[in-house]
């Protein structure tokens, strides 16, 4: 059941749509088919490449470019600690190295009971707000050790559900273009002449 | 944790605020409080205007282009050949050069500022579809992104007969996965097409003649489209007003490592200089417990390292890239007296390495060959030979001259920025740029750390043929 569900088809048809070619979309099908199932399969990959019209090799070649696509089950909660220059200046090995310890796992590791993944990451663009952390792409700020410590507790209590969600999840919001308001995607080549508003005189 | 010394974004003083003008509000993201605050009336303004009257005046502000080239974007406009259709805008928001950050900022704090910016640029520049590319790491800003253009949608800014005219034009939102390379534009493209995201050539594929599908394509940072509608509503007069005449309007740059008040900030450009930036009571008030000042790297993780010496240069491209380096992204890392320099290069040469999309030989193997030896010396096993060795990989990456900064104490001048390359795009030289940087300028730190010394004279570092 690793395939695109009917409901996410339909989302996925839609996603489409928009792109004058459809392999365009693969990178966001992708997204949804690891909101689907936490990580991608290879079903998964056939699947898209079908509704796409390329092949799954395609597709493989695609997603593996991609360090957020993920090929094995990972924790519920996939921990990113920055470690580039910024967060390296302050004190951003040493928080991994608290990390790992709380955790008992090293960087790269799953706990056993399947709840964290830790990981080290690249600066993720909040470096005056070193050393910063993502759970699941959820910032963290300025984390000090003790903080680190809490935020553990609180996903494992299940008291950051509401803002947190499982791996694979990102924007709570889609877009949606609604069909009376969207100009619609078209194919260069259909393309044949200029906008009709480049015509020297004022739009409105 | 989340306990700010101060909201990221923070803007103190009265200075023009040309991007961050929302920031004070807690709900600057709605699209409320954006018609509260002007929202939409620039469109609506060149609209009443013919395309090229807009274009016009974009050219005559110089909106110099925030990514990190600084063109200015109503030239770049200007360069899709005539006549060939369709033409496509393609938005940056794929933000990860080491230290910046201000286009996640505009993105989750006011981003219908970034859609009527792109209406505009698409409106002047006969731009048929949008494509707004947010980097896959950044959930929140997608959310507010998608949030935003449902509104829009909703209100008939975006889409079909905008306003009820004859403009019409689709922002599509999209988002990458997890790839510094792809921020580089053909490299953008390349994964918005659905494939790796490994930069092409240039020549043949400059965007604005053969981009996205081989249409003529303008890819712009969401920075430089987010002064658009400020500009269109005061006009070019206002806006050229603030700044320097090469370098008008404002900037927002992050300032990160050992400063008393880390943060972003809109600083008017061409005239500001690092020293009031890094100084300055309305900025970053100084050096963290009042320690020295040892180096900082000025525009993002691949820009050449800046000393004390160079604390009086103002934000202003033609003085700082003679100086040695470049203002890149807006991106100032901070190093004061018990930084271990070695240890910091080694973070970049890593990131860079890490990145390398592998197409390019120097760069693939280059990078990774930096990381390994600058590794052995910051563990203290490495030997004198691989000082050398370093200087040999970089300088095959990059023939020549490679530029650093002036420094008094050892006597250097400048070698003006930029450098020669062997690699298609920069993320080969930036792999070296911090142990060039560090080597030159700390080479008694890298030497404290290596067996078996030899003694290079400090005019062969980096001048090798
Ligand atoms: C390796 C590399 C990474 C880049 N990353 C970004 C980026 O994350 N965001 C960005 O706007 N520009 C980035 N650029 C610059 C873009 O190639 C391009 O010049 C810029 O988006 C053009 O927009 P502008 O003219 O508005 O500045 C990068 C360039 C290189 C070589
Ligand atoms: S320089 Fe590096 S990242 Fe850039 S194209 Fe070559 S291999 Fe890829
Ligand atoms: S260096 Fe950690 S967020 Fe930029």
């Amino acid at each position: 059941m690793s395939r695109l569900t009917d409901a996410n088809v339909v989302i996925a048809k839609e996603i489409i749509g928009r792109y004058p070619r459809p392999k365009s979309a693969l990178v966001p099908l992708l997204h949804l088919s690891q909101e689907q199932n936490g990580y991608i399969t290879r079903e998964a990959m056939v699947h898209l490449g079908e509704l796409v019209g390329v092949t799954s090799a395609e597709v493989y070649g695609t997603a593996t470019f991609y360090e957020m696509f993920r090929f094995e089950p990972v924790g519920k909660y996939l921990i990113n600690m920055c470690g580039t220059m910024s967060c390296a200046l302050m004190g951003a090995a040493e928080l991994m190295h608290h990390a790992e310890h709380k955790l008992g796992i090293k960087a790269g590791g799953t706990t056993a009971d399947g709840m964290f993944t830790l990981a080290h990451a690249e600066c993720q663009a909040a470096c005056t707000e070193a050393p910063t952390l993502q759970v699941n792409y959820r910032y963290r700020f300025r984390v000090t050790p003790t903080d680190f410590d809490n935020l553990v507790d609180d996903l494992r209590a299940g008291k950051l559900a509401d803002e947190i969600p499982a791996h694979g999840v990102l924007a709570k919001v889609r877009q949606r273009i609604p069909a009376d308001k969207g100009v619609g995607a078209v194919a260069p080549e259909d393309v044949t002449e200029g906008p009709a508003w480049l015509d020297g005189k004022p739009a409105l | 944790m989340s306990s700010y010394p101060h909201a990221p974004g923070f803007v103190a003083g009265d200075r023009p605020k040309v991007v961050t003008s929302r920031f004070e509000y807690t709900d600057s993201f709605t699209i409320e409080r954006y018609l509260a605050t002007d929202g939409y009336a620039a469109i609506r303004k060149a609209l009443s205007k013919p395309a090229a009257d807009v274009h016009e005046e974009v050219k005559g502000a110089t909106v110099l282009g925030r990514g990190g080239a600084g063109f200015p974007a109503g030239t770049k406009w200007g360069l899709t050949p005539q006549q060939v259709w369709p033409r496509y805008l393609v938005v940056n928001g794929d933000e990860s050069e080491p230290g910046t950050y201000k286009d996640r900022l505009l993105m989750e704090r006011d981003p219908h500022q970034l859609i009527e910016g792109c209406l505009i640029a698409c409106y002047a520049a006969g731009l048929s579809q949008c494509f707004l590319y947010i980097r896959g790491e950044m959930a929140l800003a997608q959310e507010r992104v998608a949030t935003a253009l449902n509104e829009a949608y909703a209100a008939g800014y975006v889409g079909k007969n905008i306003l009820g005219s004859k403009f019409s034009v689709d922002i599509v939102l999209h988002w990458g996965a997890g790839a510094y390379v792809v921020g580089e534009e053909t490299a953008l493209i390349e994964s918005l097409e659905g494939n790796r995201g490994m930069p092409r050539l240039k020549p043949p594929f400059f965007p604005a003649a053969n981009g996205l599908y081989g249409q003529p394509t303008i890819v712009n940072n969401v920075e430089t489209l987010a002064n658009l509608p400020w500009l269109i509503r005061n006009g070019v007069e206002a806006y050229t007003a603030i700044g320097t005449k090469t370098s008008p309007g404002t900037r927002m740059v992050a300032v990160s490592g050992h400063v008393k008040r880390p943060g972003v900030y809109e600083i008017i450009n061409g005239t500001t200089t690092f020293r009031d930036l890094l100084y300055g009571e309305e900025f970053c008030g100084g050096i963290r417990n009042g320690n020295k000042l040892k180096a900082f790297v000025p525009g993002g993780g691949s820009a050449p390292w800046f000393t004390p010496d160079q604390l009086d240069l103002p934000f202003e491209a033609s003085q700082v890239g003679p100086a040695g380096s470049m203002l890149g992204s807006g991106a100032i890392m901070v190093m004061d007296e018990t930084t271990d320099i070695p240890a910091a290069a080694l973070t970049l040469t890593h990131f860079y390495a890490h990145e390398s999309c592998g197409k390019c030989t120097p760069c693939r193997e280059g990078g990774t060959w930096l990381e390994r030896i600058l590794t052995r010396v910051v563990n203290g096993t490495g030997t004198d030979a691989d000082l050398q060795q370093l200087i040999e990989v970089g300088t095959s990456i990059c023939p020549g001259d490679f530029p650093h900064a002036s420094n008094d104490a050892l006597g250097l001048s400048a070698v003006p920025f930029p450098y020669k390359m062997t690699t298609i795009c920069f993320v080969g030289p930036s792999a070296y740029a911090p142990i060039h940087s560090a080597l030159t300028l700390f080479r008694s730190e890298f030497e404290a750390r290596v067996t078996k010394r030899i003694t290079i004279p400090v005019t062969a570092v980096g001048a090798t043929s």
